[in-house]
């Protein structure tokens, strides 16, 4: 998890977790990358519409947008991507830098959480439980165990670059 | 006032109460509640992308929060459109609408 050392938000990611990192952030590379299919409810999350009562001009809206947009999640993701030791290691971001892992681990745990369907009383301890109780080599096991990884590793860089 | 039982359809339009011409009315940029993203990242992007106080951005999040939606700007509507789109790229789900 990160910590404040300096000017600078530091963490030491085992090989596991550079792994899980790197296979979160291909696939949302990989997803945004395709044209979007706004059917699919991640894309709808990720771009959201601007007006959800006016679907036209929330089209115009897209046009004009959506390709920055995609454009700056892919080129976030790329960076974390770039950054990860291979094999595990110390990560040390600046404050840029950990602007930009915010924002990209933002999108890993839209993604995810949406496909997990994760909801505002969902209790992940739980739903792990849960899981592993149903199927301990299920999918759903291992995607939740990310989940809550991601979200912990978010929390603490929130945390060492702001203050709280 | 008493209130009166409404038929299910309201052959007239219910008079609008609002003295504001629609044109000047502010446009506003709302942010809605999601189960995914951290109170503490929601109120971090509120101080990096309006500048707001840490206690105003945290009464923001917080309304988010409880409330499903808070506004979190106003002003001319390509301003919000912007803002809205900048909230976007900080993966909160913004929508912009008119006061």
């Amino acid at each position: 998890m990160f910590t404040r050392k300096g000017s600078g938000c530091v963490a030491r990611l085992d090989a596991v977790e550079a792994e899980v990192l790197r296979d979160v952030l291909n696939e949302v590379m990989e997803l945004v990358a395709e044209d979007l299919d706004r059917a699919d409810p991640v894309v709808a999350r990720l771009f959201p519409d601007f007006y959800p009562r006016d679907l036209e001009t929330s089209g115009e809206l897209h046009r004009y947008t959506d390709d920055d947009l995609k454009a700056a999640k892919l080129e976030q993701a790329g960076a974390v991507l770039g950054a990860l030791p291979r094999g595990g290691g110390v990560v040390r971001l600046d404050e840029e830098e950990a602007e930009t892992w915010l924002r990209a681990l933002t999108d890993a745990r839209l993604a995810l959480g949406m496909r997990l369907d994760v909801r505002d009383d969902t209790n992940l301890e739980a739903e792990i439980d849960d899981a592993v109780l149903a199927d301990p080599t299920s999918p759903r096991v291992q995607q939740l165990s990310v989940y809550a990884f991601l979200t912990l590793l978010q929390a603490s860089l929130v945390e060492a670059l702001a203050g709280y | 006032m008493v209130r009166m039982a409404a038929p299910l359809t309201s052959p007239v339009e219910t008079p609008d109460i609002d003295e504001v011409p629609a044109t000047d009315r502010p446009w506003l940029t709302i942010v809605h509640n999601d189960p995914v993203n951290l109170m503490n990242y929601v109120t971090w992007v509120f101080q990096k992308l309006f500048g707001y106080s840490r206690e105003k951005a945290e009464k923001l999040m917080l309304d988010v929060h409880h409330k499903g939606r808070a506004i979190v700007s106003s002003g001319a509507r390509e301003r919000m459109e912007h803002d809205a789109s900048r909230l976007h790229a900080y993966g909160l789900w913004a929508t912009v609408d008119q006061s």
